[in-house]
């Protein structure tokens, strides 16, 4: 068979890498620059059998995608700034009832309506924090056509298997990109489908221990009937009042991230092991990064590249080490300064951290990266 | 001997009783309606959703022994819609407040309407935010005391039944918990279409509506239902001035559409036969 290669735009690609992933279940509402992930998948998945469904606001494309998610779906939402604002309250509601499903947020400038028409990765710090409450958050960031499409089976696979929603944060460089990618061939990559429960229906714990990440839960219909709710909740998934049953629920949300930090690093490390002068870039920025490492190293100067796939939870060990040995990390963001907070925070050596920021719409140039490697090195 | 109440079946065992609703709240006997509408049609408990909001009427879910998804506040039909859209064999039932379905959820509710999706939705009417403390909604009559309305409310209120035939709802229904037999048919009807049918069971809140304008207990606030309504059979045979002032019960809509999930499916087939 030959190789299935396509010239794609980064949120077509997201969307076949929907598609791949078994994605069965869309509901969202239009939004530059995220859009076009939504027409892929009204145009693809009911030709595969899926349901797609444009609701009457992106508070409704939220609900809608996690009501067929905790039914069974493998469902997914797009939006951008405005939109994502409004999925906010319902974020949370999906990490509290712990509904698998992937949130895609192809970035552009805000606040405000902003720049609907160029890029920014604005959002970087309400993907993490964006909802109320103590809350766990997986993020992803590609940087390339071919990494929307991977990255996005990517995604599906993390919401399965951390039985939550995931982030998909892609930027508009990227989601308006048009790039040659081969589309992986069925079986290539891997597909994570959790497991549905074998215990007899009077057995069944919805939350039960060993469901959390990696286990088995039920979907509606299947003979195992289960309560979800919004509410602090027991096992059964009903709600409580007690101190040691809300300690067991929250202390379960934190876990899913906070004990399985090894497999939740997902970076991309480029000329690191000599390098004095450490880029870190993702999404969009880390494109011209790529070519500023280049450039520097043909000029001589010992500099290396850090790019998280999986921003959240944050790198921690990943950015200590690649502190510890450089003179100065350069964090370049098309934002006034987010993931910068993180860098510094595990920064516990004296490391020069220096923002490399551009937040007028267009993407930071590998001179203006180069200018400022040249300052550091 | 002990006999076990008929709806024991279908009621969740455990700590989740007694319920959070005070008592000679109406929301329960609107549990009692729903459970004994869908015993009488048989439909199996693995089949039946139930979604609601956030509200007093909405912590019903947690009570009955059905797959159930107590949702956020308002967004009860948009969570549904995402539960049979996916799964179209299952039975959906939303269960809604005034506050919940027509102010922060007004707009999913007539949407849903529109699209005609295969979903009950009984809105439990009590005409005032319970959970909250007895604020104004959407359905307090113009003049009425609620905490945010001390002197009465400025504002005129919404008519579920009409607003969700005009969105396209293919069943509506005004029934009370006072002829909560009629009610429970009412059920049973909405719960037997194929599209969106909307119960509206209007629930009295002697906790807050009733103190608050001075209505009464319970058994007061469900005798005022007795006496200030009139079916529409009943109404339309009457002059006006006998209707003056009165709350219209009865179906006030039925119809045949094509229902949502059967037309998206039509899309599919549309879709499969086009690909190569
Ligand atoms: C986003 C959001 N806003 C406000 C609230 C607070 N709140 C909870 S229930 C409710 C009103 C409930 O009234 P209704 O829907 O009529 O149900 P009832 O309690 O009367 O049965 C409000 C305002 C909330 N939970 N979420
Ligand atoms: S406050 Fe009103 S609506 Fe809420 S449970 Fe009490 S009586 Fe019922």
């Amino acid at each position: 068979m030959s190789a299935d290669i396509r010239l794609l735009q980064g949120n077509e690609a997201c969307a076949e890498g929907a598609i791949y992933a078994g994605c069965d279940f869309f509901g969202g509402y239009p939004i530059t620059p995220s859009t076009e992930v939504a027409e892929e998948m009204a145009r693809l998945l009911p030709r595969h059998g899926g349901k797609f469904i444009q609701m009457e606001d992106e508070i409704a494309g939220i609900a809608t995608m996690l009501g067929a998610g905790a039914a069974g779906a493998k469902a997914m939402t797009a939006t951008s700034g405005p939109g994502f604002s409004l999925m906010m309250e319902l974020l949370g509601y999906g990490c509290m009832a712990e509904i698998p499903a992937v949130i895609v947020n192809v970035q552009r400038a805000g606040p405000s309506t902003g720049l609907p028409t160029k890029g920014a990765q604005a959002d970087m710090m309400q993907a993490r924090w964006g909802t109320h409450g103590d809350h766990p958050a997986i993020a992803l960031c590609p940087s390339s056509v071919a990494e929307s499409f991977s990255l996005t089976v990517k995604s599906f696979n993390l919401a399965e298997r951390f039985r939550m929603p995931v982030q998909l944060m892609l930027d508009e460089f990227i989601g308006h990109l048009r790039e040659k990618v081969t589309i992986p061939a069925p079986g290539e990559l891997e597909v994570y489908t959790h497991p549905r429960p074998s215990v007899a229906p009077g057995e069944y714990r919805h939350f039960g221990d060993g469901t959390s990440v990696g286990g088995a839960y039920a979907a509606m219909g299947t003979g195992y009937r289960f309560n979800i709710t919004g509410l602090t909740h027991d096992p059964m998934g009903f709600p409580t009042g007690r101190t040691d049953e809300i300690r067991w629920k929250m202390d379960r949300l934190r876990a899913k991230t906070d004990d399985h930090l090894p497999e939740l690093v997902d970076v991309e490390r480029e000329f690191l092991d000599d390098a004095e002068v450490v880029l870190f870039a993702y999404g969009g920025g880390a494109r011209t990064a790529q070519e500023a490492v280049r450039l520097a190293r043909a000029r001589g100067i010992k500099a290396g590249l850090l790019r998280p796939r999986i921003v959240w939870p944050f790198p921690d060990q990943t950015v200590a080490d690649a502190l510890a040995k450089a003179k100065a990390m350069l964090v370049v963001e098309l934002n006034q300064g987010q993931l910068i907070g993180e860098v510094r925070r595990v920064n516990q050596g004296g490391t020069k951290v220096v923002p490399v920021l551009r937040y007028d719409g267009e993407i930071i140039t590998p001179d203006e990266l180069m200018t400022a490697v040249e300052a550091n090195r | 001997m002990i006999t076990m109440h008929p709806s024991f079946e279908m009621l969740r065992p455990g700590k989740k009783f007694p319920t959070v609703w005070c008592p000679g709240c109406g929301h329960g006997i609107v549990q009692g309606a729903i459970i004994r509408a869908v015993q009488k049609l048989g439909i199996p408990r693995d089949q039946m959703v139930m979604v609601s909001g956030i509200g007093c009427s909405s912590r019903m879910p947690v009570y009955v022994d059905f797959n159930s998804l107590h949702t956020a506040h308002g967004r009860a039909i948009a969570f549904a819609t995402g539960v049979k859209l996916h799964n179209p064999k299952l039975h959906v039932i939303v269960i809604t407040g005034d506050g919940d379905a027509l102010a922060i959820g007004g707009n999913h509710f007539i949407h849903a309407a529109r699209r005609n999706v295969e979903l009950t939705v009984i809105l439990l009417n009590n005409n005032i935010y319970g959970m909250t403390g007895g604020q104004y909604s959407p359905t307090t009559p113009i003049g009425k005391r609620a905490s945010t309305a001390p002197y009465g409310t400025a504002e005129r209120d919404f008519d579920p039944c009409a607003l969700a035939v005009a969105a396209g709802a293919v069943f509506a229904a005004r029934g009370t918990v006072f002829g909560v037999v009629e009610l429970e048919k009412m059920i049973q009807q909405a719960l037997a279409k194929r599209g969106f049918a909307l119960v509206e069971a209007l629930s009295p809140c002697p906790t807050l509506y009733g103190r608050l304008n001075r209505e009464g207990n319970a058994v007061k606030m469900i005798q005022w239902q007795k006496e200030n309504t009139i079916n529409a059979k009943a109404a339309a045979k009457l002059p006006p001035e006998k209707t003056a002032g009165k709350i219209i019960t009865g179906v006030f809509h039925d119809a045949e559409v094509t229902p949502y999930t059967e037309v998206y499916q039509g899309i599919i087939d549309k879709a499969q036969g086009q690909k190569q």
